[in-house]
């Protein structure tokens, strides 16, 4: 029988509290999407939800100086955000690919980053775009860079007493164009068996003058693939550049490609190669004049 | 197991009711309230059969604890005829469309493209596919459905 008690915080201040009352007997939820389909699953639960979702000032996406996104904002609501589709591309192509509608209008970005699923749809778009986590306990905020929030497969270094409030994008992004293919067998209700982000910036002499590439599904936790990333900088946006950083995106210098159930490691491997030219070319074709 | 008091808005009136604090809000509608349009299919959010719309949205109703749904707003397919009895033309668009065969998705469908229709009256073929990509039916092959969702935005339109 499943069975736990369920407490509604209002504010980051009951929520510590709670936190503290009942440590490890409790977990976090918010959209639920993830809680609730492993309490389902697994038949087992924790001695107490505690519910996020009172916290509707965390619910926001906001442009001043850099990107603040808060961590209880929706999928849906970065879907149908003009600010996210025109300026933070990826990110926008991330969360339309999550689940359906009805598990985007509930499930939320924080939720999707904490949860540290390897496949997570919006991890790959955050590291490209360079996003810092921040994390707020009882001692007031810390800020990370993505990048170092993932430890392992559905392991973060957040600490049990603190709770995802933001993520910020520098404001330097804007100046780049970026897109995430989510490469799966269906259209929809899908993991991706790889993930693919692309951000990059133009000079004026149209070399590539900054990149990030992240893959999701490469390895334990989403990674960003710094050497594809060097080798792009200062060089032309043409074909052979490009199949050459396929090339060292889908290479052990960036990842570890494994064998699943689900996707074979040598099929990985040709979806970086075809995707990374791909996704750098629709990033080069959304950086805005 | 603890039980918890819940007070919001189902198909227009207010309701009240004292359920266990594990319930979703799908058993709360089909036990509880004893409305069993909305379906359970997955009962892990993947199938849409158990959709219903809460404040304009449309979620899986068994993933949705029941202590969030206080003060909330509940559309089921049972809410969405008219007073006197008259089908929704959502309703009336599946049956002339044949977009109902075993039927057990449908009230879900409806109500993900009720959902749909509400929020953009005059969608694309392709955002009609996208608003129920998470309806599953093993039965239509989807066809019928799309027309179907397609014809009760014409009809929407001339009223």
């Amino acid at each position: 029988m499943i069975d736990y008690d369920y407490k509604k915080p209002e504010n980051l201040e009951e929520v510590f509290s709670l936190l503290k009352e009942y440590g490890p007997k409790a977990t976090l939820i918010a959209g639920g999407t993830d809680v609730m389909v492993k309490i389902r699953n697994t038949r087992k639960a924790p001695e107490v939800l505690i519910s996020l979702r009172g916290l509707e000032d965390l619910r926001y996406i906001r442009k001043n100086n850099d990107y603040h996104i808060g961590a209880l904002t929706t999928h849906r609501m970065l879907e149908q955000s003009d600010l996210v589709k025109t300026e933070l591309s990826a990110l926008h192509d991330g969360a339309s690919e999550v689940g359906s509608v009805q598990i985007r209008n509930v499930a939320t970005v924080g939720g999707n980053i904490c949860n540290a699923a390897p496949s997570a749809d919006t991890s790959g778009p955050l590291l490209a775009l360079d996003a810092t986590v921040v994390l707020e306990g009882p001692e007031g905020r810390r800020s990370l860079p993505i990048a170092d929030f993932f430890t392992g497969t559905y392991r973060t270094v957040r600490k049990a007493e603190e709770v995802l409030v933001e993520f910020q994008i520098p404001v330097e992004m804007e100046g780049f164009g970026s897109a995430y293919w989510k490469h799966s067998r269906r259209k929809a209700m899908e993991l991706p068996l790889l993930g693919i982000s692309v951000a990059l910036k133009l000079s004026e002499n149209k070399e590539i003058s900054d990149a990030r590439i992240s893959l999701t599904v490469a390895a334990p936790t989403p990674i960003r693939a710094y050497k594809a990333e060097e080798f792009l900088k200062g060089k032309p946006l043409d074909d052979d550049v490009l199949r050459e950083t396929g090339k060292i995106a889908s290479s052990r210098d960036c990842c570890s490609l494994r064998d699943s159930l689900r996707c074979a490691a040598w099929y990985r491997e040709k979806i970086i190669q075809v995707f990374v030219p791909r996704m750098a070319r629709l990033a080069a074709e959304r950086i805005k004049n | 197991m603890k039980k918890v008091p819940v007070s919001f808005t189902l198909n227009g009136d207010p309701v009240t009711a004292e359920v266990p604090i594990t319930w979703s809000l799908l058993e709360t509608l089909r036990e509880y309230f004893e409305l069993n349009g909305a379906k359970k299919g997955c009962g892990v959010g993947e199938c849409g059969a158990c959709t219903v719309i809460v404040d304009g949205d449309a979620v899986s109703s068994c993933l949705y604890p029941i202590p969030e749904i206080e003060g909330k707003s509940v559309t089921t397919i049972e809410g969405i005829a008219s007073a006197e009895g008259a089908l929704h033309p959502l309703q009336k668009a599946f049956i002339e469309n044949n977009g109902v065969q075993c039927g057990y998705c449908t009230s879900g469908m409806i109500m993900s493209a009720k959902s749909l229709l509400d929020q953009n009256p005059d969608p694309t073929e392709d955002e009609i596919r996208t608003s129920i990509a998470g309806n599953f039916c093993r039965c239509t092959g989807y066809i019928q459905i799309v027309e179907a969702i397609g014809m009760a935005a014409i009809e929407s339109d001339r009223k």
